[in-house]
């Protein structure tokens, strides 16, 4: 709420993939590879439909599967947006990339294009549990992608893991997470395994498959803090992990209830306190912007109130936590925040809502987002 | 005078065909006209009827010219159909000569069925057998006649079979009305005596009693006293029902009507009570009056605070037409201000709890379903106790004497094993088994009434695949081995959850609950201690762990509007909780807690 707004974010999603890992809930497509350059097409034609912004100050193109598409159609998105917008100095342009898809010559394209940052969907270092997550690289092929990635040119290296399924035993997670920081990587994103509607995942567990277990997945989140913890890095949010200075820009900015930009099918965007999102079935979005039409599907206004709430429930998952004054002063009264502050889950202090046991972070979002308004 | 006059009711089971018979009797003696008629017109609660069940009686005067020539009144008194409203059953009974026993061509005989015969029978009634739905491909009427006589004695050729639905045996049946159900006698130069066998609450009216004169007569304007209240009124209007209520100048005796004094107060009007008139007042009431008496006894409790006024308001409209409901204010630590309940029995509990929250819009907690203790302390004083929080600590305690009921349960033989082992384990004392034919068998069985409002019911049928039923009547206080076991969540015992129970049970009802809650309640902050305890003595104990982890994971550009209407809808959730102490417990876990299975 300072003077200067921060430079906007931008978000660009590629929905294609190889096939639909059972646990993932995004907007993806599998077997449509057909549409991949008509989709690029149409993004670049969505860029110049936005309506104007100041220099970005981050990209994030994710996905999906953006690595498998051709570098080319990647880096022409990048350009694009720098021709419509421009980029800030420096600005962090990251791209999600699955390990197989990786190669030396790929990476160089990338980053001589514009790409600064790559992060990889590792899952595991267990070739058990990245079968089960139906991955399709092996744990060995995760063992050279930092070096790789950083003699291409990329500034900043991220492994993406995922903790909890059924057939990972905890000295496999263990092996999981010191593989990681041994590869490397600038930055650790550790994950635990969700439920989520809709999926193969969701599927299985209602028809009697054994789900994450809560405990064990509780116990690994502390082993993954103590092991990144130890090895250097800051935990920065729930469950992101980096070298000083290495922090997600894109996201540290969505956190902070900041602008982003979105581009492509499903994607969601924020601007001056309207969150908006797109189609998330291709054809649609297709047609929609052929016909000159942007493919929004939905908005929702957040102001007043409403929107300080969103910041601290959004604040609240940084380690630093928020600062919001109003808010924090309604939740030092309200009753069961207190059971919470008495069982130092969280801290309030000068106005800084900040939790001290990240496990607990929905227990105090749930709090935050029912305070009445002041005066109410 | 009377000799034209035949006064009667129908007993019948559920769904055995009373109120089509009923409808098709109107129909028949043009009392109401096929197109004029709401169906099923004598039940007139929506609740009644989506449950097919009576709760309020009815009487309907209908002229009939007979084959011989004459025409007679024919008075059709409604019974209520539930074991809860055997007095309400009897006393209506009183108000009658004879009865039609209605049974199902394709189920035969039920409990319920049974022990109402048998009150009637006890009150003297000709009773005419009726096999119903005849015309049904299931229908079986040899084997059911022959049930049907050795139950009231008789030969299967005396019972007549008809269709109320199809109208196939109707005529032969109102001849044996009128040829089989004596006239009532009564001199209408005798001091007035009328018998009130029900009443209700009309808003503009106020009280309406329905009246079967006995002796005397009764005028519009006559001065009355209602004997056993004492209460002086005059009255305002006399009539008739034919359906429609039509004013008379007076009832003589064997009539049967209605009586409008302009009282407003249900509790002075009361059902069994007799009217006199005060310028030749009888010396003597009508045999059979009781005052009402609540057998069952529950909590119940608005799950939103605020709902407490409300809740008040409800039940004293609810009161207003039914006197025999009785509550007043109870607090319970875990759940806040409500009422202690007094219904006549389980279904009574049912219906009741089911209209306030279906016609109130209320949300309501109930606690479990508890009996009147009789505990006489060691200063020799005898206390009343309807809830287990009344209950002295055991040293001031010098015993406990509980409720028994004779069960009368109706089963294929089948079953009998079953039915008896049921009955054992809920500490029953066999009576009577009694072979009604070689299929069906008549088990009777003296139980605590404590072990019957405990999910006996379900068990039965559960057991039985739904072909046993079952009827009780109170047969006094027996002294028991009775201990209070109190449930504890987080060290604070759980009022609502306390239980008086027979010490051989304690353990079973204790690790049961104890088990039962740690599925229930949901894992919070910290650990808690869930325990069963007897005074000090813990008998049982189990423990809903701390909950390690409340956080999505991911909460990325594309998941903030998401989670945050997730998190919100999560946070509505919660409201369906009550705090006990400082733990949460969700408000269905009062009521699934307490549907322990046997083991």
């Amino acid at each position: 709420m300072t003077g200067q707004p921060d430079p906007a974010g931008c978000y660009v999603h590629v929905p294609f993939c190889a096939r639909v890992c059972p646990y993932c809930d995004f907007a993806v497509v599998a077997g449509r590879d057909e549409l991949i350059d008509r989709y690029f097409e149409a993004l670049l034609a969505e860029i110049t439909m936005e309506p104007e912004a100041g220099p970005l100050g981050s990209v994030f193109v994710g996905g999906g599967t953006p690595s498998r598409v051709r570098p080319d159609l990647l880096t022409a998105v990048v350009a694009g947006l720098r021709d419509r917008f421009g980029l800030v100095d420096g600005a962090e342009v990251t791209l999600e990339a699955n390990p197989e898809d990786w190669s030396p010559e790929r990476a160089a394209q990338l980053a001589r294009g514009g790409f600064s940052r790559v992060s990889f969907g590792a899952q595991s270092f267990d070739d058990g549990v990245l079968a089960e997550l139906g991955r399709l690289h092996r744990a060995v092929e995760l063992e050279r992608l930092v070096d790789d990635s950083r003699a291409a040119g990329f500034a900043s290296v991220s492994l993406d893991l995922i903790f909890g399924s059924w057939s990972e035993s905890p000295e496999s997670w263990h092996a999981t997470v010191e593989r990681a920081i041994a590869a490397g990587p600038d930055h650790v994103s550790t994950y635990a395994l969700t439920v989520e509607r809709g999926t193969e995942l969701s599927r299985q567990v209602a028809a009697g498959a054994p789900g994450p277990d809560a405990d064990d997945q509780a116990d690994k989140y502390t082993v993954a803090v103590e092991l990144l913890t130890g090895a250097g890095y800051v935990h920065y949010e729930v469950s992101n992990f980096a070298r000083p200075g290495h922090e997600c820009e894109y996201n540290r900015n969505t956190w902070a209830q900041g602008d982003y930009l979105a581009f492509g099918l499903g994607a969601h965007g924020h601007r001056k306190g309207v969150r908006r999102r797109n189609v998330r079935r291709i054809d649609a979005y297709l047609e929609v912007i052929e016909s000159g039409q942007r493919p929004e599907a939905g908005t929702e206004h957040i102001t007043g109130w409403d929107a300080e709430l969103e910041r601290a429930f959004l604040g609240i998952r940084r380690a630093e936590g928020v600062e919001a004054p109003e808010v924090a002063a309604a939740l030092a009264d309200d009753f069961e925040a207190e059971g919470l502050l008495a069982a130092r889950k969280f801290e309030i202090q000068n106005g800084v809502i900040r939790m001290l046991d990240p496990l607990f972070t929905d227990a105090v979002a749930r709090v935050v987002l029912g305070l009445a308004a002041p005066g109410e | 005078m009377t000799t034209r006059i035949r006064n009667f009711s129908i007993i019948a089971h559920i769904d055995h065909g009373k109120s089509t018979l009923a409808d098709r009797l109107l129909e028949r003696t043009g009392a109401i006209t096929a197109r004029d008629m709401k169906e099923q017109l004598l039940d007139s609660m929506d609740l009644e009827r989506e449950r097919g069940i009576t709760i309020k009686a009815r009487a309907v005067r209908i002229l009939y010219s007979a084959a011989d020539g004459e025409t007679y009144e024919l008075n059709l008194i409604d019974t209520p159909g539930h074991v809860d409203f055997s007095y309400e059953v009897a006393r209506s009974l009183d108000a009658v000569e004879g009865a039609l026993l209605v049974v199902d061509a394709t189920q035969g005989v039920e409990a319920q069925t049974l022990a109402n015969t048998y009150l009637a029978i006890e009150a003297g009634l000709e009773i005419v057998p009726v096999i119903n739905k005849i015309d049904l491909p299931a229908a079986e009427p040899e084997r059911v006649a022959e049930e049907v006589a050795s139950i009231i004695g008789g030969t299967p050729e005396e019972v007549l079979q008809i269709s109320a639905k199809t109208g196939e045996g109707i005529d032969e049946l109102l001849e044996a009305i009128v040829a089989r159900f004596p006239a009532p006698g009564g001199n209408p130069t005798d001091p007035l005596r009328a018998l009130i066998f029900d009443s209700y609450f009309d808003q503009y009216r106020g009280v309406v009693c329905y009246i079967r004169v006995m002796d005397g007569t009764l005028g519009k304007g006559d001065a009355v006293r209602f004997m056993a209240t004492g209460l002086l009124e005059h009255a305002d209007e006399v009539g008739i029902l034919t359906p429609e209520a039509v004013q008379v100048a007076s009832l003589g005796p064997g009539e049967s009507g209605y009586l409008i004094t302009g009282v407003k107060d249900i509790d002075l009007i009361r059902v069994g009570d007799t009217v006199t008139r005060t310028d030749r007042a009888a010396t003597e009431p009508l045999p059979g009056y009781q005052e009402p008496k609540p057998m069952v006894f529950s909590g119940l409790f608005p799950v939103e605070g605020d709902d407490f006024e409300r809740l008040r308001d409800a039940l004293e409209k609810l009161r207003l037409n039914d006197a025999s409901l009785s509550y007043e204010p109870e607090t319970s630590a875990a759940l806040g201000f409500g009422f202690r309940c007094g219904f006549l029995g389980l279904l009574h509990m049912e219906i009741v709890r089911e209209r306030l929250e279906r016609e109130y819009d209320l949300d309501l907690v109930s606690t479990a379903p508890s009996v009147a203790y009789l505990a006489t302390q060691v200063t020799g004083e005898v206390l009343e106790v309807r809830s287990p929080q009344d209950l002295p600590q055991p040293n001031a305690l010098a015993g406990i004497e509980e409720p028994y009921v004779k069960v009368m349960m109706l089963a294929p033989s089948e079953y009998v094993g079953t039915v008896m082992e049921l009955a054992q384990q809920r500490r029953g004392i066999l009576g009577e088994l009694n072979y009604l034919s070689p299929e069906r068998v008549e088990i009777d069985y003296e139980i605590p009434l404590a072990e019957i409002v405990f999910d006996f019911f379900d068990q039965l049928k559960s057991r039985t695949r739904g072909y046993a039923s079952l009827d009780y009547e109170p047969v006094g206080y027996r002294p028991a081995e009775l201990a209070k076991v109190d449930i504890l969540l987080n060290g604070q015992p759980v009022d609502a959850f306390s239980t008086i129970i027979h010490k051989d049970k304690a353990y079973v009802y204790g690790s049961g609950m104890t088990k039962r809650l740690q599925e229930l309640i949901p894992r919070q902050m910290f650990d808690i201690p869930i325990q069963a305890a007897i005074g000090s003595r813990v008998i049982a104990r189990e423990t809903v762990k701390a909950k390690r982890k409340d956080v999505t994971a991911k909460c990325y550009g594309g998941d903030i509007s998401r989670k945050r209407k997730l998190l919100e809808r999560q946070k509505e959730g919660k409201k369906r909780m009550k705090m006990v102490g400082s733990v949460e417990v969700p408000n269905d876990a009062f009521i699934d807690a307490l549907k322990i299975e046997d083991s």
